[in-house]
């Protein structure tokens, strides 16, 4: 029982992710009608982000302490960030601790900003062309910014550890009413899945409850109509491309701690979102959430050693396996709609 | 007995009867005529025939067969060919590759490995194929990409497709839907003069009165996916259930 | 000739000329001189690879530019084709006759069954189908999943599969050669021509692969030119129409799955007779992403096309891989030291190891500005000049498909 828990646990933080980014391509796909190959690039730059941000926090300048001394004698070279200089250091350190969080502030508005850019400026173009065109643009800009940020970054993976008081571990048997400590769960996880889940919330409380949400839904179903209507859906549906662009960014973000960024993250975790949205049901957005969620908890079982000693290395492939039988049995995915993407 | 025979068709979509109990029999040799209001199921029941839809319950029967299970490729080689709304043709190859493939289905069936010999050593298929666009009146336009054919063309290419595989059956889904007058009457000629050439028979949906009783022998009226009257064109005329089915909601 | 007309047969004997010239093509520059170290490209294990790339996007060719349908995962076929070659080096002999049948018919039965079961949908999710069999083939083979189940080594998971001295070799005589060879030629010996400041080399294995690239081709065109290509050209224009015209299309598609998978099969046997190791990450799926790029580049659809397009990509990687500062130092030596710096600063990040940047913004360029690729703006091109001579407006006659 306690393995059991702790696997669908585990199984979250990964389905987290998954659903967040699967998520964001479905409100792409959805709104725009366009498969878009780049988006785990988008969840990649939201990582790097968190990056910049820890990075820009611990820009330091160098005094030399006549107090204190090397090895060798020689007065020690202290750096101090400029952030403790100018706040007290007390105040300092404690925002550089925090600066995973706090590049959730900086990432909505780029990621804002890149999304209309991306839509606006390439995406636009291809609305008439065919899908395997779209497929091969966004493909080749997905290779770009992997490339950009390695070029940037390097190609190692970057450590972005979560503030110290997230560190350790939450013994989630305890609340369950089991014995202490028979299912410790790292605490960032937990934060990441709750943070998860208030974003998937506010995604759907915006589409369900504001009437701007409401035209969007209305537009996905029938873009032609709601055009007829003298509402500009077109600059609406940028927006949810913004909008689906941030959603990745913070999954990024957040995600950093977890999993230390490198420049080939995005496409790792591309082709499972993929899998995912297929899986869910194209243009599903409670298809892909269920799917990213079932799937994350599905790879975490597969891991468990027993699991393994039966089969070895089912973790792996999995989801691809799920993936193949849904797509033959339910060809729309579990929750998909009718004619989407049919031919 | 007619060529085809439809007995008790019925197909649900969720809480709508699209089809309820229809029967349909068409005598070979004639033009027969489906008409009836919008979501009367012409449709559905066409879209039955060609196997794209398998109903819940009842029989179609064609030239002695049952049509039902089958794929349309199957449904095809028994010798039932279907003209869409909006001509579908081969857009991106010319207009010559476009009746070479109904030759080469004609002769070879729906599937065979044909080696890696050249298209132009077929001299067979490449006659027929000629023969077929001799009889339209588009073998100068042979050479060109279909889709840079007028819609006119673009239906008379599609007929030849057809044609050239000899079915027994030709259904027509609304030929002449979003034509022009004059289109309407080239399209009505163009199948009067292929009735009069081969022995065939016809089976138009169509909206448009004029195209029907122009055409038809026999018509059937299809009302809310039940089958009205079937009568000769001059009894459906003045047929006061005819009226009423399509006229019925104003006049009440 | 050869059951080919006159404009396709021009092609193909461009096609040999450039594949059996190529030692002498590929290396313009004398030997020593700093363009030569830079821009010839015709040394043997470069000049593999754009014959065995070129079979490998032919191939995919057969697939995505008859049909539409694109595969995103075909560098599987390849890495299956490696891996069964490598273990009749391991099994047999160093003989590269049955290594090279063996990799196509194994790639062969894996695209029966993977293209039987991806046909079954089309459009994106055929893309997707193929993907995810394309990445558990790679987690199979990355972790040795399927030899673990079976209780020996299959893949040799990271480390890669090669030959060693205990492998049986059951036909390994005393005097067989130790590297690949074709009944005793052997794959890496070779002949160098020094003539002036040039020298060109001449190697068994390149033009033991070129041979193959001139059948593949070959067969290509053929393929392209029969009814079957026909057929296949016809489902990507209109499936419904070809349903409702009493084709069975999934036959014709499932052949043409099959073929590219044997091509496929062939490239990896070809790589694997070059050098006899493989290792998972052939099958990775950027490999597969390449393969695309390279289709799309030179032309999908076309028949020169992708030979061009594995080409270019190759050489390019090639060039800009080895180009780094002090390189372009030298060549912009000539300008004020200033602008050099700046021009230098400039193109840094797109040389070196910035060979996938470059990659990522040609592909993106090609898809928006020529979705034709290379040969559709080579046409193009050609149109203007032709335009210019004569004022003929007949050009109702064009193939679709060169």
């Amino acid at each position: 029982m306690d393995a059991f828990i702790l696997q669908i646990l585990n199984g979250l933080d990964k389905g987290s992710a998954y659903a967040l980014i699967a998520l964001g391509l479905t409100l792409i796909f959805g709104t725009l009608g366009v498969v878009n190959f780049a988006h785990g690039a988008l969840f990649l730059i939201g990582a790097f982000c968190a990056v910049t941000v820890q990075k820009i926090l611990g820009i330091s300048f160098e005094t030399i302490d006549p107090t204190q001394t090397d090895f060798l004698g020689n007065p020690l070279k202290v750096a101090t960030p400029y952030v403790e200089k100018w706040l007290g250091t007390d105040m300092g350190m404690a925002i550089q601790d925090w600066s995973v969080p706090l590049a959730i502030i900086v990432v909505i508005p780029v990621m804002f900003f890149l999304g209309w850019v991306m839509e606006r400026g390439l995406i636009k173009h291809f609305y008439s062309r065919p899908h395997a065109d779209q497929i091969l643009v966004t493909f080749g800009l997905a290779i770009v910014i992997g490339e950009i940020i390695k070029a940037f970054y390097g190609a190692n993976p970057i450590q972005t550890p979560a503030p110290s008081t997230f560190i350790g571990t939450v013994d989630v048997g305890a609340w369950l009413g089991m014995d202490p400590g028979s299912v410790a769960y790292p605490t960032w996880r937990l934060v990441y899945f709750a943070f998860s889940a208030v974003i998937i919330a506010g995604v759907f409380a915006f589409l369900q409850f504001t009437t701007f949400g409401m035209v969007v839904r209305a537009g996905m179903a029938d873009r032609e109509t709601v055009g007829l209507l003298g509402i500009d859906i077109d600059k609406r549906f940028t927006f949810m491309f913004g909008l689906a662009a941030a959603v990745a960014g913070m999954a990024g973000v957040m995600y950093t701690p977890i999993l230390s960024p490198h420049y080939n993250l995005g496409m790792d975790f591309l082709v499972l979102s993929f899998v995912v949205v297929v899986v869910g049901g194209m243009g599903s957005l409670p298809g892909a959430v269920l799917a990213g969620f079932m799937l994350g908890i599905l790879q975490s079982f597969a891991s468990m050693n027993e699991v393994k000693a039966l089969i070895p290395g089912i973790d792996q492939i999995i989801i691809y396996i799920v993936a193949i039988v849904i797509l033959l049995t339910r060809p729309r995915g579990l929750m998909g709609r009718k004619g989407v993407m049919e031919e | 007995m007619g060529i085809l025979e439809v007995k008790g068709i019925n197909k649900r979509f969720g809480g709508l009867q699209a089809l309820g109990d229809v029967n349909l029999s068409v005598a070979e040799n004639t033009v027969h005529a489906i008409i009836g209001p919008n979501g009367a199921g012409k449709s559905t029941l066409l879209n039955v025939l060609v196997g794209k839809l398998i109903p819940d319950s009842g029989s179609v029967m064609f030239d002695g067969q049952s049509v039902l299970g089958r794929k349309p490729h199957e449904i095809n080689q028994m010798g039932i060919s279907r003209v869409f709304q909006t001509p579908e043709i081969f857009a991106d190859l010319s207009v010559f590759e476009n009746v070479l493939i109904p030759c080469f289905a004609k002769r070879d069936g729906s599937y065979k490995l044909q080696g890696i010999g050249a298209v132009s050593g077929h001299g067979d298929v490449h006659d027929m194929a000629e023969a077929i666009l001799a009889d339209v009146n588009m073998l100068d336009k042979r050479h060109m990409i279909a889709s840079s054919l007028s819609r006119g063309d673009k239906r008379r290419l599609e007929m030849a497709m057809c044609l050239v595989q000899e079915p027994k059956l030709l259904l027509l889904d609304e030929p002449t839907a979003g034509m022009a007058r004059a289109d309407t009457n080239n399209t009505i000629d163009l199948l009067k003069e292929i009735k009069e050439k081969r022995d065939i028979t016809m089976c138009i949906i169509e909206h448009d009165m004029h195209v029907v009783f122009s055409l038809s022998e026999r018509i059937t009226v299809l009302a809310q996916g039940m089958p009205l009257v079937e009568d000769t064109p001059d009894n459906i005329k003045g047929h006061p259930k005819v009226r009423e089915a399509y006229l019925g909601e104003a006049q009440v | 000739m050869l059951g080919l007309n006159t404009r396709d047969f021009k092609l193909f004997i461009l096609v040999c000329v450039l594949a059996l010239a190529a030692p002498f093509l590929l290396n313009p520059f004398p030997t020593a001189s700093a363009l030569g170290e830079s821009f010839n490209a015709g040394y043997p294990a470069l000049m593999q690879r754009f014959v065995i790339f070129g079979i490998l996007v032919i191939g995919f060719n057969i697939l995505f530019g008859l049909t539409g349908f694109l595969s995103f995962g075909h560098a599987a076929f390849l890495g299956v084709g490696s891996f069964a070659a490598v273990w009749m080096f391991k099994l047999l002999s160093y003989n590269v006759v049955p290594a090279i049948i063996l990799s196509v018919i194994v790639a062969g039965i894996f695209s029966v069954v993977i293209g039987y079961v991806a046909l079954r949908r089309s459009g994106i999710y055929f893309s997707i189908l193929t993907l995810a069999f394309a990445q558990m083939m790679y987690s199979i083979a990355f972790s040795d999943l399927a030899g673990k189940m079976m209780g020996f080594t299959l893949t040799n998971g990271e480390t890669g599969l090669q030959v060693y001295n205990d492998d049986p070799q059951i036909l390994m005589g005393p005097d067989s050669p130790t590297t690949p060879h074709f009944f005793g030629l052997e794959m890496n010996s070779q002949f160098t021509w020094d003539i002036g400041g040039w020298s060109f080399v001449f190697q068994n294995g390149y033009y033991f692969s070129a041979l193959f690239l001139i059948a593949a081709f070959y067969l290509s065109i053929r393929i392209f030119r029969s009814p079957m290509g026909l057929m296949l050209r016809a489902i990507k224009s209109n499936q419904t129409r070809m349903s409702y015209t009493g084709i069975n299309t999934k036959p014709y598609m499932l052949a043409a799955f099959v073929i590219s998978g044997m091509y496929a099969g062939l490239a990896g046997g070809l790589l694997a007779a070059m050098d006899p190791l493989t290792g998972a990450e052939r099958m990775f799926w950027t490999a597969s992403g390449e393969i695309v790029v390279m289709a799309i580049l030179g032309g999908v659809g076309t028949l020169i096309g992708p030979v061009l397009g594995a080409g270019i990509i190759k050489y390019l990687e090639n060039i800009v891989s080895k180009i780094n500062d002090s390189i372009l130092h030298q060549w912009f030596a000539i300008m004020p030291d200033w602008l050099d710096n700046v021009l230098v600063t400039i193109i840094h990040p797109f040389i070196g190891k910035g060979w996938h940047l470059t990659l990522g913004l040609l592909f993106m360029a090609v898809v928006i500005f020529l979705p034709g690729g290379l040969v559709q703006g080579g046409e193009k091109i050609g149109e203007l000049f032709r335009r210019k001579k004569t004022d003929d407006a007949a050009d109702g006659a064009k193939t679709p498909a060169e």
